[in-house]
C-alpha cells in the first residue's frame, strides 16, 4: 500500500475526481456550451472583428482546451506531494 | 527553378531526414519496437503524438472543410482538440502507470478475459486499417500532384518509405522521425497562412487576421465575408447550415473518437513517467493547436481570395482567358471545372443558378500559396509537409496494426510460446503485409474513403472510450458487463453507418435519422449505449473480483510506476 491509510487513499481519489470534475466543468461550457448552445446568443457580441460565439467554436475552446492540460498537470502534480505518492 | 525541380529537392531533403533517423534509432528489442523502452522527453513525445495525430486530413482536407462549411468547420475544431482533454484528464495517467504495451492489453487484464481482449483487438485493426487506406490515398495525391507522376507510383513510393522506417525502427524510429515530421509539416503550414494574412490583413498572426479588418478599408474580413456569401446565395459564413442536435453530437463522437483511438493511446506508454503522460498530453494539444488555430484563418482568407480572384473585383465574373494559372494548373488534376452556362467567357462562382465553377474541397491548402502567388518555394514547402502528415499517421497506424497481430493475437492468444525474437519478426510481417494491403487500397480506393473515416470514429467512440473509463473509474465493473457494453456500442454504430451509407444512402436525410443525428454523430449514441448496457449487465451479474478490484486501485495514484513491463 502506497498510501500511509485507506483513508488517505479514499481522500486522495476524491480530490481527484472533484479537481476533474471542475475542469470537465469548463471544457463543457467554453465547447458545448459558448461554441455550440449558446452560439446564437452570444454571436450578439462583438470580440474584435469576430461574432463571440463564433471566435468560441473556431478559437476561443482550443486556447482554453490547452489551458487546461497545464492546469491538471500542475495541480495533480500538487495533490500527489500532498499525499506522497508521486513518483521517485 | 521550376516547382517540380524544387519540390523534389525539398521532399527528397525531408526524406534523407527521416531515414537517417529511421537508421540512427533502430529498434533492438520488442520493448524498443513497442513503445521506445519508456525513454522519450515529453516535449518530443507531445511533437510525435501532435504529428501522429494530425493526418493527411488534418493537413490537405481541413482548412479546405472549412472554408466550404464555415461555423459547421468548428465541429472538427473542436472534437478533434476537445478529445485531447478527455485523454490526458480521463486516460492517460492512468493507462500510463498501467504500464502494458497496447489497448488490448489493458481491455484483457483489466477485465481478466480472453475474450474482452479479442474483442478489442479486433476492434484496434479495424480502426487502424481503414485510417491507413487513408493517408497512403493522401501521400498518391501530393506526388501525383507535384512530381507528374500517376497515382499508383506516387502511392507505390509512400509505400516503400513507410515500410523502411516503421518496419526496421519500431517505435523507437518511429517517434523521433515524427518529432522530425512535425517540424516540417507546422513549418510547411504556417509559413503561407503568414504570408497571406500579411497580405490580406498586415497581421502577422493568421489567428489575429482572421478577426482583424481587411487591409485598406474599415470591413472586417469576417463581415465582408459574410456578405459576399449572402450575395451570392450562400449561407452566411459564421452561421452554417446543420441543425444544432447535429452539430452537438458529431463533436461529442469527434471528441470521444479521439480519446479512444489506439494509435493516440499508445503514445502515452513511450513516456518514462506517469507525470510525464500529462505532460505529453498537454505538449500534444499545445502543437496541434498551432495547426489547428490557424487553419479556421486560412479557411476564411482562402474563401476571399477564391471568390475574388473568379469574380473579379466588381463581383461581375473573370474573363476565363485571363484566369490565373493556379485555376488552369488545378483543372488538369480535374478537381476545378468551369463551364460556361451563359457564354459571356467569364467565369462565375455563386451558390446559387448563377453558379459556373465547380471547386474540390481537397485543393484548398495546396492550391492556398498559387492563389495568394507566394514564391515557388513556399508551394513545394507544402508538398514536404503534406507528404509529412501522411507519413507519419500511416507509420502509427502500421505499428498498432503490426503490435495488435504479433502481441495481443500471436502472443497472448494464438502462440503463447514464441520468443521475443519471433514476436519481433512477426510484428515487422504483419506491418508489411498491413503496407501493401493498405497500397492496393490507396491504389484502388474503395470509393468511400470520407464514410469509412466517419466509421473509424464512431467506432473508437462506441467500443474502447466507454470500456478503459469504467475500467478506471469503476473498480466493480466486470467482464460480463464491459463485453456486452462494447459489443453493443459497437453493432449499434456500425449498423446505423452502414444502413445510411451503404445499403441505403438516398435515405440519409435528415428527416429519417433518429433525433436528427447524422451517421458521423451516432458514435455518441453508440457510447451511451455501452454505459447504459455495461452499467445494466454488471448490476446483473455481480461485481469484479477483488484482485482486479486492488489492480484498479493502484493504478490510480502514480507512485511505483516502473518502465513500461514485458510479460
Amino acid at each position: 500500500m502506497a498510501f500511509e491509510s485507506k483513508d488517505k487513499a479514499t481522500a486522495y481519489w476524491r480530490e481527484n475526481i472533484s479537481l476533474l470534475l471542475k475542469l470537465l466543468t469548463v471544457w463543457f461550457v467554453v465547447s458545448f456550451g459558448c461554441g455550440i448552445l449558446l452560439v446564437d446568443v452570444l454571436n450578439e457580441f462583438r470580440f474584435f472583428g469576430f461574432k463571440l460565439g463564433f471566435w468560441f467554436a473556431q478559437q476561443g475552446s482550443i486556447y482554453v482546451f490547452v489551458a487546461l492540460i497545464f492546469v491538471y498537470v500542475q495541480q495533480m502534480l500538487k495533490l500527489d506531494r500532498k499525499y506522497n505518492v508521486e513518483e521517485e | 527553378m521550376d516547382i517540380q525541380t524544387l519540390t523534389l529537392l525539398i521532399v527528397g531533403a525531408s526524406f534523407l531526414l527521416y531515414i537517417g533517423i529511421a537508421i540512427w534509432a533502430r529498434a533492438g528489442s520488442t520493448q524498443d519496437f513497442y513503445v521506445a523502452g519508456g525513454g522519450v522527453h515529453p516535449v518530443a513525445n507531445g511533437m510525435a503524438t501532435a504529428a501522429d495525430w494530425m493526418s493527411a486530413a488534418s493537413f490537405i482536407s481541413m482548412a479546405g472543410l472549412i472554408s466550404f462549411m464555415g461555423y459547421d468547420g468548428g465541429v472538427y475544431l473542436m472534437g478533434w482538440t476537445g478529445g485531447y482533454v478527455l485523454l490526458a484528464l480521463c486516460l492517460a495517467p492512468y493507462l500510463r502507470k498501467f504500464g502494458k504495451f497496447t489497448v488490448p492489453d489493458f481491455v484483457g487484464d483489466r477485465y481478466y478475459s480472453q475474450l474482452a481482449r479479442t474483442v478489442a483487438v479486433v476492434c484496434a485493426i479495424f480502426v487502424s486499417f481503414t485510417y491507413v487506406a487513408g493517408q497512403m490515398r493522401g501521400v498518391g495525391v501530393v506526388f501525383s500532384r507535384f512530381l507528374e507522376v500517376d497515382i499508383t507510383t506516387g502511392v507505390i513510393i509512400g509505400m516503400g518509405v513507410v515500410f523502411f522506417y516503421a518496419v526496421l525502427g519500431g517505435m523507437k524510429g518511429i517517434t523521433y522521425t515524427q518529432v522530425a515530421q512535425y517540424c516540417v509539416l507546422i513549418f510547411a503550414y504556417i509559413v503561407p497562412a503568414v504570408f497571406i494574412s500579411l497580405m490580406m490583413t498586415g497581421h502577422v498572426f493568421p489567428q489575429l487576421g482572421f478577426g482583424a479588418t481587411v487591409t485598406g478599408s474599415e470591413t472586417y474580413l469576417l463581415d465582408k465575408l459574410d456578405g459576399l456569401s449572402t450575395e451570392l446565395g450562400f449561407n452566411e459564413y459564421t452561421n452554417g447550415s446543420k441543425s444544432m442536435v447535429d452539430v452537438f453530437f458529431i463533436t461529442a463522437a469527434l471528441m470521444v473518437g479521439t480519446a479512444g483511438l489506439p494509435h493516440v493511446i499508445v503514445r502515452f506508454f513511450t513516456v518514462p513517467k506517469v507525470r510525464d503522460a500529462r505532460k505529453s498530453a498537454g505538449w500534444a494539444l499545445l502543437f496541434i493547436a498551432v495547426l489547428y488555430t490557424t487553419a479556421p484563418a486560412i479557411g476564411a482568407f482562402a474563401r476571399v481570395n477564391m471568390i475574388e480572384t473568379i469574380n473579379g473585383p466588381e463581383s461581375t465574373g473573370t474573363a476565363y482567358a485571363e484566369a490565373p494559372s493556379w485555376i488552369t494548373n488545378w483543372e488538369k488534376t480535374g478537381l476545378i471545372k468551369w463551364e460556361d452556362k451563359n457564354q459571356d467567357g467569364k467565369m462565375f462562382y455563386s451558390g446559387d443558378e448563377r453558379n459556373e465553377m465547380k471547386v474540390d474541397r481537397d485543393i484548398i491548402v495546396l492550391a492556398n500559396p498559387e492563389i495568394a502567388n507566394l514564391p515557388n518555394w513556399v508551394i513545394a514547402l507544402v508538398a514536404a509537409g503534406g507528404v509529412a502528415a501522411a507519413l507519419s499517421t500511416s507509420a502509427g497506424l502500421l505499428l498498432v496494426i503490426s503490435t495488435s497481430v504479433s502481441h495481443d493475437l500471436l502472443k497472448r492468444n494464438l502462440m503463447p510460446q514464441i520468443t521475443d525474437r519471433q514476436e519481433l519478426f512477426y510484428a515487422r510481417l504483419a506491418a508489411a503485409v498491413a503496407i501493401v494491403i493498405a497500397g492496393y487500397l490507396g491504389i484502388n480506393p474503395p470509393g468511400f474513403v470520407a464514410q469509412v473515416v466517419a466509421f473509424a470514429f464512431g467506432l473508437a467512440a462506441s467500443s474502447f472510450f466507454p470500456a478503459i473509463i469504467m475500467g478506471i473509474f469503476s473498480k466493480k465493473m466486470n467482464k460480463e458487463g464491459a463485453i456486452a457494453g462494447m459489443l453493443s456500442g459497437i453493432t449499434f454504430t456500425a449498423l446505423y453507418i452502414i444502413y445510411f451509407k451503404f445499403i441505403n444512402p438516398a435515405a440519409n436525410v435528415p428527416e429519417n435519422w433518429f433525433f436528427g443525428i447524422s451517421p458521423e454523430g451516432i458514435g455518441t449514441l453508440g457510447m451511451i449505449l455501452n454505459f447504459v448496457v455495461a452499467i445494466a449487465v454488471n448490476k446483473a451479474t455481480g461485481d469484479a473480483p477483488e484482485e482486479v478490484q486492488e489492480m484498479v486501485e493502484s493504478i490510480r495514484f502514480p507512485k511505483g510506476a516502473g518502465g513500461a513491463q514485458a510479460h
